[in-house]
């Protein structure tokens, strides 16, 4: 008797107790300011977002529902398209160079000593540390076509001057490179971190077997480097296709719209064109789709989930 | 003779410590010096143009050290000579405008350190909830957080800019710094990464000594998490301090204008058809300094915490 009554009054306070036990109320209390600064400024745009883009809104009047035609209107609108082919362009030049270039410079580190590595990755992170602005700004000026340092030296050399940020068909290469110098030696260091996981005993055998440096490196690095290079290129792709402040300092879009990227588009929807929300945030949506579906294929094609490691072992 | 010659060259300290590099070593070393080059001369070339004298930046193009060295162009920005007073005698390059640094450096400080602050705080509260308490949604909670990782910024920023603007806070400290304040979905399973890889039983001692939750997280667990915090104050100030598209959506007013704002539109001043350099990089040269600072106080423990994200 006593037994039951003990038991039917724990039943009745079952869900109520669960959320009432000291620990989860302390745990409540600790997540509470998150969880505020998460839905103000993350679930509630992010939802916004989608919202807005149905509608046709000024800021002004207001906000009309109309639709899909916010999402039509962009997809007939040439400049979006040249945004996206600008972008794209970008990210080309970008992320090729970038990964093989730090690839490059990780393999050099793990040759030198622990001294000598250390005290590189140190320097290898300074331009990574720097605003966006600051770096696009010093490069701006060294590759300024009529008194800048890149070609006063090119000069020296005997080769020919160029208009760099200043030529329609380099500029977009030259913002590629610009930033490849800020995030190389970051990247370098991730992949370094990589490097260091694959066991040593694997490069002494292979080399027992015969195997020169460049085969090693395409039959155990690259491989076994793979989690690592999965984690890079999702994440600098993804930021690539966000590239915003070094074209707003240096060429503004320019010369001809050839550095206008879908970022620029979507802020000149809302801040310089005109004052269109719902074209801007259905641009956004759409960056937001393709950055979804490029991270997937690149999770498909890299096999992310499989680990070539556990083959060895 | 000749052969304790030879005996000797060959034990001589400096031929031996050559002898012992491979052609493939001197390569490496070549291409070490280059990146190093690459690296470093950028940053020598921002200092060595604010040092020249405004004049002598569109003749001298060539030279590798300051022309005529002068403290005149950090003067000029950061307000202490008026500018105007220089134009037009032999300085016809330079920037008219006042140009105020202290403010922008000012605002800069004041944007950085307290986002730092709020978001190192509360987001290691709930790393630490995250990671050490039982309670109801936990995991649903934070597997919503980790969908805020997937987010772009412009996603988020022109709703959020609506959102400021309704607010009544479009040019203002709180409405630049509120989406940054109280969380960034990164900072929480940064801290959460540590809390987990603590080993419990010190915790668990403590619960035996009849210690609190909040006891435990205080006296127990954060002097154990003191490095990682630093490394996401660090991280975080890092990211204020460079953040360029939220503060000039929100901040163009000159009372609130960031370093990083003010440069962006600095450099957009052309007085004689070309940016007014000299004080454009005086004007780098200061905002880079904070950077500069934490690069040599604790570049170390940013690489490491680099290598350590690699590994989520």
């Amino acid at each position: 008797m006593a037994q039951r009554v003990a038991i039917k009054s724990t039943s009745s306070v079952s869900w109520w107790g669960r959320f009432m036990t000291t620990e989860a109320l302390v745990a409540y209390l600790f997540i509470l300011p998150s969880v505020i600064g998460f839905v103000l400024f993350y679930a509630y745009p992010a939802i916004r977002a989608v919202g807005i883009s149905f509608t046709e809104w000024n800021l002004l009047s207001e906000a009309e529902f109309v639709g899909l035609a916010n999402y039509q209107e962009i997809f007939s609108d040439e400049r979006f398209w040249r945004s996206l082919t600008n972008t794209l362009a970008y990210v080309l030049w970008n992320i090729p160079l970038q990964t093989v270039l730090a690839i490059g410079m990780a393999v050099m580190l793990d040759r030198f000593s622990v001294v000598l590595s250390t005290l590189l990755r140190s320097v290898m992170i300074l331009p990574w540390l720097m605003p966006n602005v600051i770096v696009a700004l010093l490069w701006l000026w060294i590759l300024d076509p009529s008194i800048g340092i890149a070609n006063v030296l090119l000069n020296a050399v005997g080769m020919p001057e160029q208009e760099f940020l200043g030529s329609p068909d380099q500029a977009i290469a030259w913002i590629a490179i610009i930033n490849i110098w800020r995030h190389a030696g970051y990247t370098a260091i991730l992949i370094f971190a990589g490097l260091k996981t694959i066991p040593r005993s694997l490069y002494e055998a292979s080399s027992i077997d015969g195997a020169n440096n460049w085969t090693q490196f395409l039959r155990i690095t690259l491989p076994l480097l793979r989690p690592v290079l999965v984690f890079v290129l999702v994440t600098s792709v993804i930021g690539s296709f966000q590239v915003f402040d070094t074209i707003a300092v240096t060429t503004d879009g320019g010369p001809a719209g050839a550095t206008r990227v879908i970022i620029f588009y979507i802020i000149d929807e809302v801040f310089n064109r005109r004052i269109s929300m719902g074209t801007a945030t259905a641009a956004s949506v759409v960056l937001f789709m393709i950055l979804l579906f490029v991270t997937i294929v690149q999770m498909r094609f890299l096999r992310s989930s499989h680990s070539d490691l556990a083959d060895y072992s | 003779m000749t052969a304790t010659g030879n005996v000797r060259e060959i034990n001589n300290p400096i031929i031996r410590f050559f002898s012992r590099f491979t052609f493939g070593d001197l390569l490496v070393f070549l291409i070490l010096i280059v990146l190093v080059i690459a690296i470093v001369f950028p940053f020598w070339w921002v200092l060595r143009t604010a040092l020249t004298s405004p004049g002598k930046v569109f003749t001298d193009t060539a030279s590798l050290l300051p022309v005529e060295p002068t403290l005149l162009n950090f003067q000029r920005v950061l307000g202490l000579v008026d500018p105007a007073e220089l134009v037009g005698m032999e300085n016809t390059n330079i920037s008219a405008g006042t140009l105020n640094f202290w403010i922008f450096m000012r605002n800069s400080f004041i944007f950085s350190l307290v986002i730092t602050l709020g978001q190192t705080i509360f987001s290691t509260l709930a790393a630490y909830a995250f990671a050490r308490l039982k309670f109801p949604f936990r995991d649903q909670i934070f597997f919503f957080y980790l969908t805020g990782l997937m987010f772009p910024g412009i996603v988020l920023f022109i709703p959020n800019f609506v959102l400021i603007r309704q607010m009544g806070l479009i040019g203002t400290f709180p409405g630049l710094i509120a989406p940054f304040f109280l969380m960034t979905p990164f900072a929480v399973f940064f801290m959460r990464q540590f809390f987990l890889s603590l080993p419990r039983d010190l915790e668990e001692a403590a619960i035996l000594d009849g210690a609190s939750k909040v006891g435990i997280f205080w006296r127990v667990a954060m002097p154990l998490i003191q490095g990682p915090v630093l490394t996401l104050a660090i991280l975080t100030f890092i990211q204020s301090w460079n953040e360029y598209l939220w503060p000039l959506l929100v901040g163009r007013d000159e009372e609130i204008r960031v370093l990083t704002v003010a440069l962006a539109i600095f450099r957009q001043q052309t007085p004689q058809g070309a940016p007014d350099w000299s004080g454009l990089m005086a004007g780098t040269a200061i905002a880079i300094v904070p950077t500069i600072l934490i690069f040599f106080f604790f570049g170390r423990k940013v690489v490491d915490s680099i290598q350590f994200s690699g590994f989520k």
